[in-house]
């Protein structure tokens, strides 16, 4: 039958339904900022909206757009190749390209298409492609599309990828090697320095996912890449709009001249329409306020630390280090449900995941910071997670 | 160069270890249907043959891959 594969999906959803729980697609009635909102009827701080410098709510970004709707009208009803290449679309492409130091800029309209997109064609049949074993699902998708020979490396595990590229011999100096910046489920950094040291070994080309590092790491907020001073070894980077930079959109940056080749090969770009003018408005406002404004970065990074330690005391299992990504990680699912709903309870949103958009078989609590937190919300946060452990929904499974 | 039985002989070893409902293996034995093992399973279980042969198995294969003689037979092909 057709539907047979989706049974255990459909039986999981009725599961959560019986217990009135919906974690997936919780509907916001309300946004009241960029930290606050009411979901499910409750008003509750929002800490799980990837929302790091919490530019969705500034009054700049909300202006520009509001005068480029009026301006260019609400959307450009075609594909970039079409009708769809505005002045704003192009002028933002510049703008990322000077933003990144590199000459190479395409504007895609959303971040799964601009991973996707180049993941998918880059590399094609007789090429080899390289990648993380926890990437996330669009450069999954991509890389099964490009028609490649596919290898996945462990985890942030550089030795594993030069083992690997030794093994291809002579083919290792065309491959593709792709990371990540920050990994979205744990909020781990990728050993870039190693992997580009890996890359400087053997050759091949590095693409770098900076949709959860962009705006979070980096002298100028440029992403893990640049923290890490490897940026002269990354030859594709591609990120998001809807993250540090609070709209919708991806992009791929590139000191290589092909790249302006390579956009009229992409699916992904070529046929979808072009980002809405309101939105690529704002984007280009937002990279403006984060070339500017360095200390949202620094507040970016003070809230996470606050959470990452205090969670931390509590005993909870949290990763190795502060990342503006702090998950809680646990084995049981019935567990993990019940205290995304308590927390919830207790004026929290947080995202529930479940394997396989967790790195393992474990269930994340998984909370995502924001510069626009109040040191007064990332506590009321620790506060709803202690009031988890009172309940005896959560133990703590380390020292404080 | 190795060959194929060598290939299902560290195939049934591995197996073995994960092989927690005790099936009997052969060739045919299907590794998810009957040995149950979950994606990550297979996964691990891939990395070891991998390491132990110092090969890398693309993930291309893995659609037409349901049985231990299949997997056998895909590594030995790759690796000729």
């Amino acid at each position: 039958m057709l539907f047979d594969k989706f049974k255990e999906m459909a039986a999981f959803q009725s599961e959560l339904a019986q217990r009135g729980v919906t974690p997936f697609g919780a509907v916001t009635e309300e946004i009241i900022s960029a930290t606050e909102g009411v979901v499910q009827g409750r008003r509750v701080i929002l800490a799980g909206t990837n929302n790091y410098l919490g530019l969705s709510f500034d009054p700049r970004c909300i202006a520009a757009a509001q005068a480029a709707a009026a301006r260019w009208g609400t959307g450009t009803t075609g594909s970039r190749l079409a009708n769809g290449s505005f002045a704003e679309h192009q002028a933002l492409e510049e703008e990322i390209a000077a933003f990144y130091g590199v000459g190479q800029a395409i504007v895609f309209s959303t971040g799964y298409a601009a991973t996707m997109g180049m993941c998918s064609t880059l590399a094609g049949p007789g090429d080899v492609i390289l990648l993380d074993a926890d990437s996330h699902a669009s450069i999954y998708t991509g890389v099964k599309l490009s028609g490649a020979e596919v290898i996945r490396f462990k985890h942030s595990n550089p030795d594993d990828l030069a083992k690997r590229m030794r093994r291809l011999g002579e083919r290792a100096s065309q491959a593709l090697i792709i990371a990540e910046g920050i990994y979205s489920m744990l909020g781990d950094v990728a050993p870039l320095q190693e992997i580009a040291a890996v890359k400087r070994e053997y050759g091949g080309y590095l693409l770098v996912d900076e949709a959860h590092s962009m705006g979070a790491l980096g002298a100028t907020g440029r992403g893990a890449a640049q923290a890490a001073g490897v940026e002269a070894d990354v030859d594709f980077t591609v990120g998001t709009f809807s993250k540090s930079l609070g709209a919708i959109g991806g992009f791929c940056v590139s000191p290589h001249a092909e790249l302006q080749t390579i956009r009229y090969c992409i699916s992904a770009y070529i046929f979808t329409a072009s980002s809405s003018p309101s939105v690529i408005a704002s984007t280009r406002e937002a990279l403006r306020i984060i070339r500017s404004e360095p200390q949202l970065r620094e507040r970016l990074w003070d809230n996470a630390r606050r959470l990452y330690d205090g969670l931390k005391e509590l005993g909870l299992p949290v990763g190795p280090s502060a990342s503006p990504v702090v998950a809680v990680e646990l084995a049981d699912r019935a567990q993990t449900i019940n205290c995304w709903e308590a927390l919830l309870d207790a004026g929290v949103y947080v995202n529930l995941v479940v394997p396989p958009a967790s790195p393992s078989t474990n269930f994340l609590l998984r909370n995502s910071v924001s510069a626009a937190h109040s040191s007064e919300q990332i506590d009321r946060i620790i506060a709803a997670y202690a009031s988890l452990l009172d309940a005896g929904l959560l133990r703590p499974v380390a020292a404080a | 160069m190795t060959d194929y039985q060598e290939y299902l002989g560290f195939i049934y070893s591995v197996l073995e270890t994960q092989n927690k409902k005790h099936v009997a293996l052969s060739e045919n034995t299907d590794l998810v249907a009957d040995i149950g093992l979950s994606s990550l399973e297979v996964m691990e279980f891939i990395e070891k043959i991998e390491d132990h042969f110092d090969i890398s198995i693309p993930l291309n294969i893995l659609p037409d891959v349901n049985t231990i003689g299949e997997l056998a037979h895909k590594v030995h092909e790759l690796n000729l």
